[in-house]
């Protein structure tokens, strides 16, 4: 099993039984990014952030140095950080919050000055009960200590956090739907084109939305250069990233490890991480990227955990979510309950997502309860190919945003890999793992 | 004559003052509400509406898009739990199962002392503790069917009331100073959002 000597990014605190407090982050290095970036020009720190290679680490794995330059040049611009970590499966946000939530707070002011924004929004889901708590009282305690506010230590650039919290709704994390549910409204994704919102973002005004772990990276990146971020991972996956690893694990958990020159197999087997599957079975299939991706077999486990390398075998790296299921676990019922999970989180504006997902989920209910038929098999497909026609990956969009498409990757899964098993369902009138 | 408390009205206004648009502080002042109530009664609704400055029908069109907004009345404790794919390949969906049958009541209901309200929820990103349970939104990590009902009995007993406050996931959450980057911020922000969107509307005209 390979794990590789890179240092620990944004998970080097979070030992400490203190790790969310002032005086911890002060006495390990806290601000210290923060205090170089304000010496160096707002392009150079936009520049060390584009150097390093970054990719967003929200999901979609944009190059965060890019998504940066695209702002448009307003009086008034936003920066707003995307915390409404839903995607099933997706806890590191979670970790960064609650065990590290300065170094979020230092990550932001850092963005806000290389991109000389003044107001800057974080977005966390409203579940984080304590999440909500921590960052709130880490940005009072930032505040008091001038890392915050205005003239931020003497050198004259001012910016204000504002946390924020969600109500729950996983569409909510979808970048415009986020603007929208903080502009006060229903979370329903806007429409694209524009594409991104540095063109007409918050309020129709330029902003960018970045991810928690994305910011968390920051602090780092300022203190050791661009380059020394760049050098770990290999190819377009720099950088180290965490990695939510969930299921039939011995040691489920948050991982930060070198993209890339670790494999899936690495995180699952190693005794530092996943410490093999429980009870000592066999993988059956693991998903890669929350339950929007595509899954993998057994025979995938050697794959790199690297962005290109995923989408080149078809699936995704996605929100960093790797769940593993085990020989006892029923495939039909897993993609019944992910579907379900689609069904109830559609936000009714575009129709194949909206209808089409209430179908699949009612088909693959019939068949987990031993109501189905065998053609139910074809239906299942031919309702996927009207929300994402060709069935193909990266998928093709008939909505406005990529809940749709996301809707049929566990089915469509479930039945290239685990045929057998649907048809036993129908034969037998019910689940044979019941 | 307010329906809400003078102290979550301070709460209120002071949330309002962050944003360069009132509405925007919508969800907070929801929460806020849920905070007194428990849930948003529709006295606070209409509060809320003229607080921003837009209709009760508005804030309640909003709110009940989210799951975690109220419009119904709950119980003092709102059990979640978690039955999406980790969870469920945790024993999730038994767990639920056994809460429905130990609390007399389905998904949904409330149980007739008003103690207790159970919820199935989607992923709550606690996955490496599954099946995740939270009850007010606090974390009470893997619950296993005899930990479940040693909870409730905790609950019913008061016994978790440091740990697992009232309703309202901001309780604990009060910001230490109002925005300090320029005190003028918020209303020059308003005035140069309004001339730059008149600008790009007016460059639009131009151009069509």
């Amino acid at each position: 099993m390979t794990v590789t000597e890179a240092p620990r990014i944004v998970t080097s605190r979070v030992g400490y039984e203190d790790s969310y407090t002032i005086d911890r982050y002060l006495a390990t290095g806290g601000y210290e990014g923060l205090r170089k970036a304000l010496s160096m020009t707002p392009e150079a720190v936009a520049a060390e952030v584009d150097a390093a290679s970054l990719l967003g680490r929200g999901g979609a794995g944009f190059p965060a140095g890019r998504k940066w330059s695209m702002l448009r040049k307003d009086p008034v611009t936003y920066l707003v950080v995307n915390g409404d970590e839903s995607e099933p499966a997706t806890f590191k946000d979670h970790l960064l919050v609650e065990r590290d939530p300065h170094q979020l707070v230092e990550g932001v002011v850092i963005a806000a000055y290389a991109l000389q924004v003044t107001r800057a929004f974080v977005f966390l889901r409203g579940e984080f009960a304590l999440g909500l708590e921590r960052v709130q009282r880490a940005l009072n305690e930032a505040y008091a200590h001038g890392a915050v506010g205005a003239d931020i230590f003497g050198s004259g650039f001012s910016v204000d956090l504002v946390v924020h919290p969600g109500a729950g709704a996983y569409i909510c994390g979808e970048e415009t739907a986020l603007l929208e549910s903080l502009e006060g409204k229903r979370g329903f994704p806007r429409i694209k084109p524009p594409y991104f919102p540095a063109a007409i973002g918050l309020y129709g005004q330029p902003t960018v939305v970045n991810n928690v772990e994305t910011m968390s990276n920051l602090p780092w990146i300022v203190v050791n250069g661009g380059a020394a971020f760049a050098a770990l991972g290999a190819g377009r996956s720099a950088g180290t990233r965490l990695f939510a690893l969930s299921g039939h694990v011995n040691r489920p958990g948050t991982y930060e490890v070198e993209m890339v020159k670790t494999t899936f197999r690495d995180l699952v087997m190693a005794p530092v991480y996943g410490a093999g599957v429980r009870d000592g079975r066999e993988v059956k299939a693991f998903i890669p990227g929350g339950v929007s991706a595509p899954w993998f077999g057994p025979d995938q486990l050697d794959l790199p955990l690297g962005q290109d390398e995923v989408g080149q075998a078809g699936s995704m790296l996605g929100s960093g979510a790797i769940t593993v299921m085990d020989s006892s676990t029923c495939m039909v019922r897993a993609a019944w309950r992910i579907t379900r999970f689609f069904a109830r989180e559609s936000c009714g504006q575009c129709t194949p997502c909206r209808e089409g997902s209430g179908w699949l989920e009612r088909v693959m209910r019939r068949i987990e309860h031993g109501q189905g038929r065998e053609e139910d098999l074809d239906l299942l497909l031919d309702v996927s190919d009207n929300i994402t026609p060709g069935l193909q990956w990266p998928p093709q969009q008939t909505t406005i945003c990529v809940l749709g498409p996301s809707i049929p990757s566990s089915i469509h899964s479930a039945i290239e890999m685990f045929r057998d098993e649907f048809l036993l369902h129908v034969k037998e009138g019910g689940c044979p793992h019941a | 004559m307010s329906h809400l408390r003078p102290d979550i009205l301070e709460r209120a206004r002071e949330l309002i003052a962050l944003y360069p648009r009132p509405r925007s502080a919508l969800i907070p002042l929801c929460h806020l509400a849920q905070e007194q109530d428990g849930w948003l009664r529709p006295e606070a609704m209409e509060e809320i509406a003229a607080l921003l400055g837009i209709t009760p029908a508005e804030v309640r069109g909003t709110a009940s898009f989210y799951d975690m907004l109220h419009t119904e009345p709950v119980g003092t404790y709102l059990v979640s739990i978690c039955t999406n794919i980790a969870c469920l390949l945790g024993g999730g969906a038994e767990l639920l199962e056994h809460a429905e049958a130990h609390l007399g009541i389905r998904v949904g209901g409330t149980t007739a002392d008003g103690m207790i309200t159970l919820e199935e929820a989607e992923c709550l990103a606690d996955c490496d503790r599954a099946p995740c349970v939270t009850v007010n939104h606090r974390y009470v990590g893997a619950q296993t069917p005899g930990s479940f009902d040693g909870l409730v009995a905790d609950l019913r007993a008061g016994r978790r009331g440091d740990e697992i406050p009232p309703h309202g996931t901001l309780v604990r959450v009060r910001r230490s100073t109002g925005l300090q980057a320029d005190p003028a911020s918020v209303a020059d922000e308003r005035a140069a959002m309004a001339e730059a969107q008149a600008a790009r509307a007016a460059a639009k005209e131009e151009g069509s």
